[in-house]
């Protein structure tokens, strides 16, 4: 398949996004899976509320509320710049509409592994003398890895299909912002385009199966790894 | 060595409320579920913080109104009913977890004799869902000892096993109890056990203690008896092998007398525990002939207690050791049995199952 320059540009940028928006949201969720697992306090409705509302609200509302907030004159937005980091029409705030669309999706599966592991053993671990960190570290970790690997997996597949939140908040600047899905949709809006468009697709499908088949293969020889096969 | 417990504490319409002291060698709590025994348990490995109450290990204060010392802190190695072994290591591993935050290097030749001890040479690199009920409990007690625990809390270490396995654990338990320095604090619903291997015992009952003391004097004494039950009650003797009959029979002197019992394999000279159960013993005025009981020994009554049933428990001193026989209350009535008659408790040598006699300890 030969791909023209601004089709790989869309691969590589859509790569880069969906690596990046993972990246940034894994510490992030796994602390709010744990909480959610783990933890009694006031607010966690709420927090839990906050942490599934891109999955209901309108991606293309998520996105204007992004640029709302770290647009030029948004709140953050002003902060981030002193600090000179662009968010708004840049690739970097493709990476952080691609982190917030799939972080529900990432801490559900985190919250489900968490929620899996056996608080006994924890407990355990305590009375062999193992300080807090160490049991995350030594006992929980370890046992909620698939978990974490699916959460990787979604949050990537995710990231690399968004579109709605990404086109509002970094509109879809070719080589800048222009994502495979950005770009797909581009082609279709001309004459003639349909033809990328399809090759684009078809990359589409391979890229995220190709994640899937990585990911089994990942779980399986983790799930050897902790003993549970 | 010393532990010191005085807990109160409420959930539900659930209170427990009690104290009491543990000592070197092996505390048995008992009672039956729902006693508050494993409350009791996590309060003093610091799973649960009490209402209200003191918990001091060897002078060093655990919990009290300003105190509460971490689970992680206290050096109490906790040995639970599910093992709890760490699904993702093998058994190598997870003794290793044990050592690794021990407050002192383990010398190799230390971490070997735990391991010998326990019989562990062969499973090291099993996974836990590779061993046996009763190998992942020996590996728990292991791993628990590695930390070098100024107590071992053993919370009902044998009940999800079956009796084969059970039987097959507690050789391995009283060779800890005799071998290892470290107070044990043996959580049980089964008297046997308690029987076997504990020095001390302390009976909960709906949140309170309602008896305590040496095991040899609380499963003796008769007003024990209904927290322990009319069929499991039965006193505990100290016996020692004197010699090993050819017709199978095993000669044992105890401080009151003799006894003659069956399938008793230690060598001469062992020191024993014989539980022998208060339904298994007669009793008799005179000295009895033509009786086909070889076991007789000369007593003194020293208590009696009426249950609400036809039963009454008799305690009977033999030498230092005490005697406990559960007889109808007619018969009671018939012999005249009162504190202070000398008599003769008959025991059938058969009636001693294998499993109540064990390697005596202190």
């Amino acid at each position: 398949m030969n791909l023209r320059p601004e089709e790989w540009d869309a691969l590589l940028l859509s790569l880069k996004v969906s690596v990046w928006a993972v990246v940034i949201s894994l510490p992030l969720a796994l602390l709010v899976a744990w909480l959610l697992a783990r933890r009694e306090f006031p607010g966690k409705a709420l927090l839990s509320a906050l942490v599934h509302l891109p999955l209901v609200l309108p991606p293309v509302v998520t996105g204007y509320l992004l640029l709302l907030a770290f647009g030029r004159n948004g709140v953050f937005g002003k902060v981030l710049a002193d600090w000179g980091i662009t968010l708004a029409f840049h690739w970097t705030g493709a990476a952080l509409a691609a982190a917030i669309m799939g972080f529900p999706l990432v801490v559900r599966a985190i919250r489900l592994a968490i929620e899996a592991v056996d608080p006994k053993l924890e407990q355990a671990a305590e009375t062999l003398g193992a300080g807090r960190l160490h049991v995350f570290a030594l006992v929980t970790l370890p046992l909620i890895l698939p978990g974490i690997l699916a959460g990787v997996v979604l949050g990537f597949a995710k990231a690399m299909g968004e579109f709605g939140a990404t086109i509002t908040f970094v509109a879809n600047i070719p080589g800048q912002t222009q994502t495979l899905p950005s770009a797909i949709y581009a082609l279709l809006q001309v004459p003639g385009g349909e033809a990328a468009a399809l090759r684009l697709g078809i990359l589409s499908l391979v890229v995220a199966i190709g994640a899937v088949l990585l990911s089994e293969w990942l779980a399986r020889r983790v799930a050897e790894r902790i003993g549970r096969k | 060595m010393s532990l010191s417990v005085s807990l109160s504490h409420r959930y539900g319409d659930f209170h427990l409320d009690l104290a009491f002291e543990a000592g070197p060698g092996v505390t048995a709590i008992f009672g039956p579920s729902g006693a508050g025994k494993s409350t009791v348990a996590q309060a003093i490995a610091g799973l649960l913080k009490p209402d209200m109450g003191r918990i001091a290990l060897n002078e060093r204060v655990l919990v009290d109104e300003r105190t509460f010392v971490s689970a992680s802190k206290r050096r109490v190695g906790y040995v639970f009913q599910d093992g709890r072994l760490f699904p993702h290591m093998n058994v190598a591993k997870n003794l290793r977890f044990g050592a690794r935050f021990a407050p002192s290097a383990h010398d190799v030749s230390e971490e070997g004799k735990i391991i010998e001890l326990l019989g562990l040479q062969a499973l090291q690199e099993r996974r836990p869902h590779q061993l046996s009920g009763g190998e992942k409990q020996r590996v728990a007690l292991a791993r628990a000892l590695l930390s070098q625990p100024e107590l071992l809390l053993l919370d009902e270490p044998l009940s999800a096993l079956d009796e084969p396995r059970k039987e097959a654990i507690l050789p391995y338990l009283e060779r800890l109890r005799d071998q290892v320095n470290v107070p044990i604090i043996y959580i049980s619903h089964s008297v046997a056990e308690v029987a076997r291997l504990a020095d001390q015992l302390v009976i909960l009952k709906a949140g309170q203690k309602v008896a305590d003391g040496a095991v040899e004097i609380v499963l003796s004494d008769p007003a024990a008896l209904p927290f322990v039950g009319v069929r499991q009650a039965g006193s505990v003797l100290r016996a020692r092998v004197e010699e090993h009959g050819c017709d199978g029979l095993s000669q044992l002197s105890v401080s009151g007398g003799v006894l003659h019992l069956p399938g008793i394999s230690a060598p001469v000279g062992a020191q024993l525990r014989v539980r022998i159960l208060a339904q298994d013993v007669l009793i008799s005025l005179e000295e009895p002939h033509g009786l086909s009981s070889r076991n007789v020994v000369p007593v003194e009554i020293s208590a009696l207690r009426r249950g609400d049933g036809p039963g009454v428990a008799v305690q009977m001193i033999a030498g230092q050791d005490r005697l406990l026989a559960r007889i109808t209350a007619r018969a009671a009535e018939e012999l005249a049995l009162r504190p202070g008659l000398r008599c003769f408790a008959i025991l059938k040598a058969t009636a001693v199952p294998r499993a109540s006699i064990s390697q005596g300890g202190h």
